[in-house]
């Protein structure tokens, strides 16, 4: 059962030697064996190096190494098909990358190698993190571990469903748009955005590089202050990395959130708000009071062109970033009998169609003659969303929200229809746009009484926006909530087919 | 659709997307729905509002101008499609 323990308790009992790594890890294998036929998180793992990592992991513990210098020794975690690990593949589930093995790590992956993290698999997601369901991966569907006739959510689904499904411990995913928050709010687990510029990119293959940021997906809170403390600091290959000090992100995990100020803006509660999610939000909100904390009205008067902006600024940024996909240097290429014909063959072939869609929007909206029109005004409304943020962060400590405006949806029921799939990321979006740190953890049930299949409940995500470097306060009012609430201790029950 | 001027061919071409015949009738219509929904940024007042290209812009950032260790010209070329004589190789571009 070792695959089912968090971070602190694996560390715990690996530090007082009851288990070994080899243990953990053969566990978490297993537990892929056993489930992920079914739930189809990994799309490729390599058992041998993983156990490999994990007999070093041992024999760092047997010569009396420091957990607290350590504090992912031993530890499985698997990691969204973005990140770059040494020799291991790289696609984005895209098929345009081909047999690509990457030459270097992640800043992030050397700072988890580092913390001794055994960092095992690639996980599912939508191809380029292009979507909100994975269904856009060119490689498999992963299902909802609690119903797996839902999706899980994305672009990081595999991540999301790997740690609901106990196949790994803990998953780092990316989040441009909402890809960690919305895909842990359907499958029951923790996610977390940080502040832009906290997490280093280098490594991370770029979407959208003014939206982009690195974060973890962990079974409790403070799982996710521990990964939040590895991985985050100043790079210096990442010029967008902020040089400033990071805090003991577990240390802010006090229990106490008596008189810090919550803000409800106005604009979140909105019509097509599924009202169990409401019930499940409200009851939170009520929560969070009774333990102390003071809760008012706020107000983000641009949210309703928080997706109109990010689609414009999102693709525009994609069809630069996706421009290096052009058979050269890497990848799968299709010949022709020039470069511009090979470029487009390749390009053709390789990429998806969500990614075609992106790319021709985005290089639509930054052509000349629309530039003015499309891409520079929806920077200035990007402006005034931000804005927005920082002047309600003037009055209150947080933001509190629905993560996503219903639970998990069913596979296939949004793919035909970009626009409905696109306005399902509504409350997760304005974070990227506005740089500031967010967070969605368990807040509840939905009753999936009306199907037969999986289980009899969907989860419901609380998310937590922060002003810019304010994970401190989202880490404490999140832990505050989850030990006072029973949701983060439910499991779905995964029946084998 | 809002914008009658999208030409998916030439945005397409622009993009260095091959697409079928197919393709360019499915992406043009929802491309036309999303250019419609994005229309409504044009009823925001954008009087005097600066861009933001990055919501914690930093300038000048330099790092020492030191040689250090990169990539082999082996690892580089690890994932070309096709190489020779430690050079990638592409199709013919003069006559």
């Amino acid at each position: 059962m070792l695959h089912r323990l968090t971070i602190s308790e694996l560390t715990a009992r690996l530090a007082r030697r009851e288990v070994s790594a080899r243990d953990a890890m053969q566990a978490c294998l297993d537990q892929v064996a056993r489930v992920d036929g079914d739930i189809k998180a990994f799309i490729s793992h390599n058992p041998a190096d993983a156990l490999a990592q994990a007999d070093a992991a041992d024999k760092s513990i047997a010569a009396g190494a420091d957990f607290s210098a350590q504090p992912l020794l031993g530890v499985p975690i698997a990691l969204k098909d973005v990140l770059a690990v040494k020799d291991q593949p790289l696609n984005c589930c895209s098929k345009i990358l081909g047999s690509f093995v990457s030459p270097y790590d992640a800043t992030v992956v050397t700072r988890l190698k580092a913390a001794g993290a055994v960092i095992f698999g690639r996980l599912n997601m939508d191809e380029f993190a292009m979507g909100s369901s994975t269904e856009n991966s060119a490689f498999q569907t992963t299902r909802n571990p609690w119903d797996t006739s839902r999706i899980p959510g994305g672009s990081s689904g595999g991540s999301a469903a790997a740690v609901a499904a106990d196949e790994c411990i803990a998953s780092l995913g990316s989040d441009t748009g909402g890809s960690i928050r919305q895909p842990a709010a359907l499958c029951g687990v923790v996610g977390m955005k940080p502040t832009y510029g906290r997490v280093s990119r280098y490594g991370l293959v770029a979407f959208a590089s003014s939206l982009d940021q690195i974060g973890p997906f962990t079974k409790d809170v403070r799982d996710a202050a521990t990964v939040l403390e590895v991985i985050s600091g100043h790079d210096p290959r990442d010029a967008t990395s902020i040089p400033q000090p990071v805090p003991r992100y577990t240390q802010a995990l006090t229990g106490d959130i008596r008189g810090l100020r919550l803000g409800l803006p106005k604009e979140f509660m909105v019509g097509g708000l599924d009202p169990e999610v409401k019930r499940a939000v409200d009851a939170a909100v009520t929560h969070l009071q009774s333990l102390g904390a003071t809760v008012q009205e706020v107000s983000l008067p641009h949210t309703d062109h928080d997706v109109a902006v990010y689609y414009i600024i999102a693709t525009a940024e994609a069809s630069a970033n996706l421009a290096r996909f052009d058979g050269v240097r890497y990848g799968a290429r299709v010949e022709g009998a020039d470069p511009l014909e090979m470029y487009g063959n390749t390009r053709g072939a390789g990429f998806g169609a969500e990614v075609k869609r992106r790319i021709i929007l985005g290089t639509y909206v930054l052509s000349s003659g629309y530039y003015d029109a499309y891409y520079l005004r929806a920077q200035k409304v990007r402006t005034l969303i931000r804005q927005d943020y920082l002047r309600a962060f003037e009055q209150v400590d947080a933001i509190v929200t629905p993560t996503t405006p219903t639970p998990a949806f069913r596979l296939g029921e949004k793919s035909g229809d970009p626009l409905q799939m696109y306005l399902s990321d509504i409350f997760t979006i304005g974070c990227n746009l506005a740089g500031i740190p967010g967070l969605s953890l368990p807040c509840g049930f939905a009753s999936n009484a009306e199907r037969g299949t999986g289980n009899a409940k969907l989860p419901i995500g609380l998310q937590l926006l922060g002003k810019p470097f304010g994970e401190e306060t989202l880490l404490r009012l999140a832990h505050a909530y989850e030990q006072s609430t029973p949701w983060h201790r439910e499991k779905p029950s995964l029946h084998a087919s | 659709m809002s914008a009658p001027d999208f030409n998916i061919k030439y945005v397409a071409h622009l993009a260095r997307l091959k697409l079928s015949p197919e393709e360019e009738t499915q992406l043009g219509a929802q491309l036309g729905n999303i250019l419609g929904y994005i229309e409504k940024l044009k009823e925001v007042d954008v009087t005097g509002v600066e861009p933001t290209a990055h919501a914690f812009p930093m300038v000048n950032i330099f790092r020492p101008d030191e040689v250090r260790p990169g990539l082999s010209n082996d690892d580089a070329l690890r994932n070309a499609p096709k190489r020779s004589s430690g050079l990638f190789v592409v199709p013919k571009v003069v006559e």
